[in-house]
């Protein structure tokens, strides 16, 4: 467990990983390596990689009284851990291999399950850096990125503190629900005594797909989502818009990506009480194809400037499509990597259902927010009538590790 | 002294010295004399110092007499390294003076004088030389360990007893004002040693069950049908029986726990079990959903785990020095965290009778602050039983 395994600092750090590695070509559970996605590479997996169909979402906070080693020892044991996961093997010494008079390292319900594509995605919020009291609790408050800067109100915001922000994220996507969950809970309870757990976010059916082999799914409002997403495959694009470049800033993010959450609640009840027409001029495109509105079909490109007969623009001056296009945006785009969430019923019976959104990008500051400006506010988006944004997180992503190295090593050496 | 063991004391030291600084003035650890193994040590213990009449003695065996010159009621305890209790003096009234005796082999200690019977206490080092008797031997530690922990619990039911029958000789006086504020040092002492009880699936029922649990055929008595009468409907009208229902209860108990056979595995199982309480009843506000001293019980709970591992960390510093570092790092932790919700009387969030704030007067992030320490430490707590059980 957390804190009982030697192995502070860098070297107990390599011989930990290393010692895990061996083990990374070994088959999941069900002896299926198709099911593997790797853990090592230049960049995190869970970004480019296929979206699978599950994630949970989780934001720590480190304990008040945690150091910067204590830190260190929980990204090591995250990063041993995640390895083993992600080959579809149990943490530690298993669910019930281990000695069995003490409590099992991994908490079981993996067990027989496939690696399932499970992909850990760790990141560090603003907060790592900087506290709210302006301390700089781990030594690291100068190596912030200047993107990493604090994301601005935005018209129409209702943002619940308890359900925003964080010290470190953990994106844990997988095929399976159950193997997504079994990795957030198995990461929290390492994490136990260092950092606990500020939130988490169940989702289902990716709302973006990041390759161009995927079949683009639909959201809540029954509308297909991301067709204009960026595509992974797409390398000179993922370069110029997502992943951190040598000299953006510094070195310990370079190969990295900044992560944008957002709780997006959607209004359901008036949303299906609205007609076709309105629901298809509101986004921009046609329910059915996905189409651009006067198109057939998904990928035709999006003409902002077309006409109907009577001269009006066929997209809609306040449609979402249009305000959130690159075009309107100067050019900005962002790789979404988001999902449905659908948390039961609030307290008035309604659906609390809507787009769990996650976005992975070169630089906020000239992405996320600059096409956020331009959706927010009733003056803006229509969409706005229909959807909220109760939460909101900025993470930055270091790259990818390999064998022998801790998630965001770079970092602290 | 062997390496590691002095490197323990280096650290015990080091801690010591913080505490003391912590606290206000009056904490005396310079001045003092030698004493031998004869002279009785004072200590004066008050609301905020723990004087010790000196603080360099012989080894062997020493009585300190106390005198509590704090507003409130107090406890002594004698500390050794990691809060091992090598003794105690418990409920010592304001102006009150009793004596502990104890016996202490050559090594560092620390007085700690808990005004309020809470948290770690002011404290003073104290220092003993002298003839070391040699090092016990693991299953000593052990053997020690199990006879430590079977006189804890045969004390605690000897004040559940005592405390009880303050209570329910309120009630019996029909003295409302007095009954609250017995109610909460009964169940403290209930709390401490309740995965014991809850081995005698009979009695431990009939004295700690809820309302829910009174099903169909089941009648609702104990300390919680009381609890409901006197804070819910505010009445002592009908809890006569109840209170000497009460009393035959805890009396059986103190009987059949004089015969339990304790053993490390017992003592490990029920450590956890104390902080699964905590983690299932106490963190939670379910237990005292009619008085909200939720807190006592979480203290008291606290209170026996911390005790399981004092008693069993020589042997556990043996077998898992690293287990016994997390420990020692994750009780304090703990408690000092419950210290933040101290409340006296006229204070905000003050309940007649516990020094610690209603469970209503907790805010949604306090009460996540505390489940988070739980959680924290009952990872740790749970290796215990596997490492002293021996693999």
């Amino acid at each position: 467990m957390f804190g009982l395994i030697g192995g502070t600092g860098a070297v107990g750090v390599a011989a930990g990983v290393a010692g895990a590695k061996a083990t990374t070509g070994d088959a999941g559970h069900d002896g299926s390596h198709s099911q593997v996605v790797g853990f090592f590479g230049d960049h995190q997996a869970g970004i480019a990689t296929p979206a699978q169909d599950r994630l949970h979402f989780a934001a720590f906070d480190l304990s008040p009284v945690a150091s910067r080693e204590a830190l260190v020892e929980l990204l090591t044991e995250w990063t041993n851990a995640a390895l083993k996961m992600t080959a579809g093997q149990d943490v530690g010494t298993g669910a019930v291999t281990g000695d069995p008079s003490a409590p099992p390292d991994d908490t079981g319900e993996a067990l027989g399950l496939a690696a399932a594509k499970l992909t850990v995605t760790i990141g560090f919020g603003a907060s790592l850096f900087t506290d709210a009291h302006g301390n700089d609790r781990f030594g690291i408050a100068g190596r912030r990125p200047e993107q990493l800067a604090d994301l601005p109100a935005f018209a129409g915001d209702a943002l619940k503190a308890e359900i925003s922000g964080g010290d470190l994220c953990v994106q844990a996507c997988a095929d399976d629900p159950q193997v997504a969950v079994h990795a957030i809970r198995n990461l929290a309870r390492i994490a136990r005594g260092t950092a606990s757990v500020r939130y988490s976010q169940l989702g289902f059916g990716r709302t973006s797909s990041t390759t161009v082999s995927q079949e683009t799914p639909r959201n809540m409002m029954g509308f297909k989502d991301g067709t204009a997403n960026l595509k992974a495959d797409d390398t000179d694009s993922m370069n110029q818009h997502v992943w951190v470049q040598d000299g953006d800033g510094p070195d310990w993010m370079t190969g990295g990506s900044y992560l944008v959450s957002r709780r997006i609640r959607m209004l359901i009840e008036p949303w299906d009480s609205t007609p076709l027409t309105e629901q298809e001029r509101v986004i921009g495109r046609t329910k059915g194809a996905g189409a651009p509105i006067g198109r057939t079909k998904e990928f035709d490109p999006v003409d902002l400037d077309a006409q109907g007969s009577d001269g009006a623009p066929l997209i809609d001056l306040k449609s979402h499509v249009r305000l959130a296009h690159p075009t309107t945006n100067n050019g900005a785009t962002l790789l979404r990597r988001g999902y449905s969430f659908t948390d039961g019923t609030d307290d008035l019976g309604r659906l609390d259902a809507g787009l769990f959104f996650l976005a992975y990008q070169r630089d906020p500051r000239t992405q996320f927010v600059t096409i956020q400006n331009s959706l927010a506010g009733n003056a803006n988006d229509v969409l706005n009538e229909y959807i909220q944004h109760v939460s909101s997180g900025l993470f930055a992503c270091p790259p990818g590790v390999k064998a022998g190295e801790y998630v965001g090593q770079a970092l602290f050496t | 002294m062997p390496e590691a063991l002095s490197k323990t004391f280096t650290a015990a030291g080091l801690l010591a010295a913080l505490v003391v600084s912590g606290c206000s003035s009056g904490s005396s650890t310079g001045s003092s004399t030698e004493a031998g193994a004869d002279g009785p040590i004072t200590v004066d213990a008050g609301d905020t110092n723990c004087d010790v009449s000196t603080t360099q003695i012989a080894a062997g065996q020493h009585t300190f007499s106390v005198t509590n010159s704090a507003g409130q009621v107090t406890e002594v305890y004698v500390y050794a390294d990691g809060d091992r209790i090598m003794g105690e003096v418990e409920n010592i009234g304001p102006a009150l003076k009793r004596e502990l005796i104890v016996d202490l082999p050559a090594g560092t200690y620390q007085v700690a004088c808990k005004p309020g019977m809470v948290g770690n206490g002011n404290r003073t080092a104290l220092t003993v030389t002298g003839a070391t008797p040699s090092a016990a031997t693991l299953d000593e530690n052990l053997s020690n360990a199990v006879d430590d922990y079977k006189k804890y619990v045969n004390s605690e039911a000897a004040a559940l007893v005592d405390t009880t029958k303050t209570f329910t000789d309120a009630i019996d006086a029909g003295d409302m004002d007095k009954v609250k504020a017995a109610y909460p040092a009964a169940r403290l002492h209930y709390e401490r040693i309740e995965p014991i009880a809850e081995s005698f699936g009979d009695l431990d029922p009939l004295i700690d069950m809820r309302i829910d649990d009174a099903t169909d055929g089941t009648t609702f008595t104990g300390f919680h049908a009381l609890e409901q009468l006197i804070y819910e409907k505010d009445t002592l009208k009908g809890t006569s029986d109840l209170a000497q229902q009460l009393d035959t209860n805890v009396e059986k108990l103190q009987t059949v726990i004089k015969d339990v056979d304790f053993t490390p595995l017992v003592m490990g199982n029920g450590a956890k079990s104390l902080l699964d309480e905590v983690a299932k009843s106490k963190v939670t506000g379910e237990e005292e959903r009619y008085s909200r001293i939720d807190l006592v019980d979480f203290a008291g709970n606290v209170d026996g785990a911390r005790y399981v591992y004092t008693a069993l960390r020589p042997a556990l510093q043996e077998k898992d020095p690293a287990l016994v570092k997390t420990l020692d790092e994750r009780f304090p932790a703990l408690v000092d965290l419950l210290e933040t919700h101290r409340a006296k009387e006229g204070e905000a969030g003050y309940v007649t009778g516990s020094p610690y704030v209603s469970y209503d007067d907790l805010s949604k992030d306090d009460v996540k602050a505390l489940a988070i320490e739980v959680d924290a430490i009952s990872e740790p707590l749970g290796q215990i039983s596997g490492v002293v059980s021996g693999k």
